[in-house]
């Protein structure tokens, strides 16, 4: 025999051994994630809760059910307590042993989070991966409260919450009709207004339809100049121009990523709409403004107060 | 003194040299799967972990997350270092990779496709479907480009492969706008997914897909083994080599149909993890010569090495979070090939 022939079969035992090693020391059942058994247990009345998406944490703690939450994500930034919590990164690029690390039982996140195959291993793993729609609906956040109250066992408490934002909510449009309503009862023609976001100074880009800050801008009977595009676009001159807006919002790290309200007036073509000569810049930080949480009828309320001058 | 060898055989010195490579290389490897094994967000102590099975979480993280995907990342890296190596002696060109036979962009294409248009679909995609949608896709689009590629080269320039060369060239620029034209139409969600996929990921790893990849793996080497020395004599050139009675034709065909397996099912699984297949085959060579009987293992056994150390890198970084580890094989790689580049510049000099 050639001596060459030798080497090449020793070498191909080298490299697959330890392979066939593993095969054979873990069973059939592992050939497919088998959820092992720790995930299951619940012998603990706390469960474990990795809760990925700020709007989310901010439910669980408005619920008062903070106590089973063991991570978040970099998005969970409010309340202040979330700071001494560990966090699993960003919530669109999870990882499978980022997230297990945690040993948690429940991962609550919205449909946001990703990526699809990391979520599914998760669940695999045995852990209950609880995914909730990410609509920009107020009735969304209603049904995401409501969600996660039965999801820890706390419908009670859920009601409770859900009735005192809605009480918010309520007066809130009372507020904002009143606010349509201009001298001798005729209808007020609504503001226009454009979103401009802008996290980096170099990537400005404006929100069109079928974006949270579209469905902010409705809720605010604000009329978005940039409803016939679909999605965030970039921002071009001329059709910030032709838009015409009365009113510019945007959020408090895109302003200051663009160096405050004279960033702002120094983008292409802003200079030439009302909003600019009339200096109507309306900010707040990013998960508030833009992140459907319990917040939301107070924040909508604040920046009504300010745009439209009501009360 | 000049020792004669005979044509088909090795010197001495020869076989002493190479199985002291294989033999650093192989050590170095296992040392690497040790530490990776190791390393991770949960922490792990190996020997701990075998034995004591109290710790569920520990075992079940080793057996069913850490193993398998230090497995992969081997198996593809071999691959892609296997694939690289077949692609170099095809062309007869240090620069080749299997991306000039459309892999890559046929992958990316379809990849891009699905992920964009499969939303828009009259008819509903069924969830138990939608996982193998994107893989799937892929592994399509990758064949699928690279067979076309091959035809349509065979007819325009027919025996010749800087044909295929040209033909690939105009291929992938005809694709780049497919994809171009996706990434335009694709909303937020979905370049967000594009752009991950494009970066590559090792974190779709299980045994299930880690023993087909073997097999894929094993069958392709095998066969490649029997071409070590009809692609030598290719390297000769191929006039050259079809006078020596070499069917260069059923020789392209073979290696363009392992090349094509090889990187279909590394890019359906990962999406796209560049430079292994280019810079593995060079590790190979600056440590044994051209001789691609040496050459085709040792690639692939650069090629796992160099993955598991990026990915090793992709997973602990940023922990809890993963890099892709498509940014980590550039980065590890490029260095990697100047020094190589300076080497080589040396004994120019």
């Amino acid at each position: 025999m050639h001596p060459v022939i030798l080497e090449r079969r020793q070498l191909l035992q080298g490299v697959f051994a330890p392979v066939a090693k593993a095969v054979a020391a873990t069973t059939v059942n592992s050939w497919l994630f088998i959820s092992p058994t720790w995930a299951k247990s619940k012998t603990t009345v706390l469960k474990r809760l990795v809760c990925v998406g700020g709007a989310l944490t901010e439910i669980v703690y408005a619920l008062g059910l903070d106590e089973h939450l063991i991570a978040i994500d970099t998005t969970s930034t409010y309340p202040a307590a979330t700071k001494k919590l560990p966090s699993v990164g960003y919530a669109r690029t999870l990882s499978l042993e980022g997230v297990l690390s945690m040993r948690p039982q429940i991962l609550l996140a919205t449909e946001d989070a990703g990526p699809p195959l990391v979520l599914r291993q998760i669940s695999h793993a045995g852990v209950q991966v609880k995914v909730l729609k990410a609509d920009h609906r107020y009735e969304g956040l209603i049904d995401r409260v409501r969600a996660i109250g039965f999801l820890l066992g706390a419908e009670a408490r859920a009601e409770k919450l859900i009735k005192e934002i809605d009480r918010e909510w309520q007066l809130y449009q009372q507020d904002l009709n009143q606010s349509k309503i201009g001298k001798n009862n005729t209808p007020v023609k609504p503001l226009k207004a454009m979103f401009i976001m802008a996290h980096t100074p170099q990537q400005v880009m404006v929100a069109g339809q079928g974006t949270s800050a579209h469905a902010i801008m409705s809720y605010l009977n604000l009329e978005n100049t940039f409803k016939d595009l679909k999605g965030y676009k970039p921002l071009t001159p001329e059709s910030v121009i032709a838009g015409q807006a009365d009113i510019i919002l945007l959020t408090d790290q895109g302003l200051q990523a663009q160096g405050g309200a004279q960033g702002i007036l120094r983008l292409p073509g802003v200079m030439q709409t009302p909003a600019a000569r009339h200096r109507q810049i309306y900010s707040r930080e990013a998960n508030h403004l833009l992140g459907f949480g319990p917040r939301l009828p107070s924040m909508l309320y604040s920046l009504a107060k300010e745009i439209h001058k009501i009360k | 003194m000049l020792k004669t060898t005979p044509l088909y055989g090795y010197s001495s010195i020869v076989i002493n040299q190479a199985a002291f490579i294989y033999a650093t290389a192989l050590l170095v490897l296992v040392i690497m799967t040790f530490i990776a094994t190791v390393l991770g967000p949960v922490e792990l102590h190996f020997l701990d972990s075998l034995l004591v099975t109290d710790e569920i979480v520990e075992s079940y993280i080793l057996w069913q997350v850490r193993l398998p995907r230090i497995l992969f990342s081997i198996a593809i890296g071999a691959s892609l270092g296997l694939a690289g190596a077949l692609t170099q002696g095809l062309f007869r060109n240090p620069l080749a990779d299997p991306g000039l036979l459309g892999v890559s962009s046929g992958a990316a294409a379809a990849a891009a496709g699905a992920i964009v248009f499969s939303g828009n679909l009259p008819w509903g995609i069924p969830e138990a479907l939608s996982v193998w949608l994107l893989p799937g896709a892929a592994f399509c689009g990758a064949l699928g480009i690279c067979f076309l590629l091959d035809r349509l080269a065979r007819w325009l320039t027919p025996g010749s492969v800087i044909g295929l060369l040209l033909t690939g060239i105009a291929i992938n620029a005809l694709v780049a706008a497919f994809i171009g034209l996706s990434t335009y139409l694709a909303n937020d969600e979905q370049l967000r997914n594009l752009s991950f996929w494009t970066m590559g990921s090792l974190a779709g790893a299980n045994w299930m897909v880690l023993s087909l990849m073997m097999l894929v793996l094993m069958v392709a080497f095998l066969c490649s083994q029997r071409l070590t020395r009809q692609i030598n004599a290719l390297s000769l050139g191929e006039t050259v080599a079809a006078q020596i009675g070499i069917n260069l034709k059923q020789l392209r065909q073979r290696i363009i149909l392992m090349v094509a397996f090889l990187s279909a099912c590394a890019v359906a699984w990962c999406g796209m993890i560049g430079f292994i297949s280019l810079i593995a085959p060079h590790i190979a060579r600056a440590m044994v010569g051209s001789d691609h009987r040496q050459v085709l293992p040792l690639s692939m056994l650069f090629g796992g090495l160099l993955l598991l150390l990026a990915d090793t890198f992709a997973r602990t970084v940023a922990i809890p979070a993963e890099i892709p580890v498509g940014i980590f094989t550039a980065l590890l790689g490029a260095p990697f090939f100047l020094s190589l580049l300076a080497k080589q510049r040396k004994e120019l000099i």
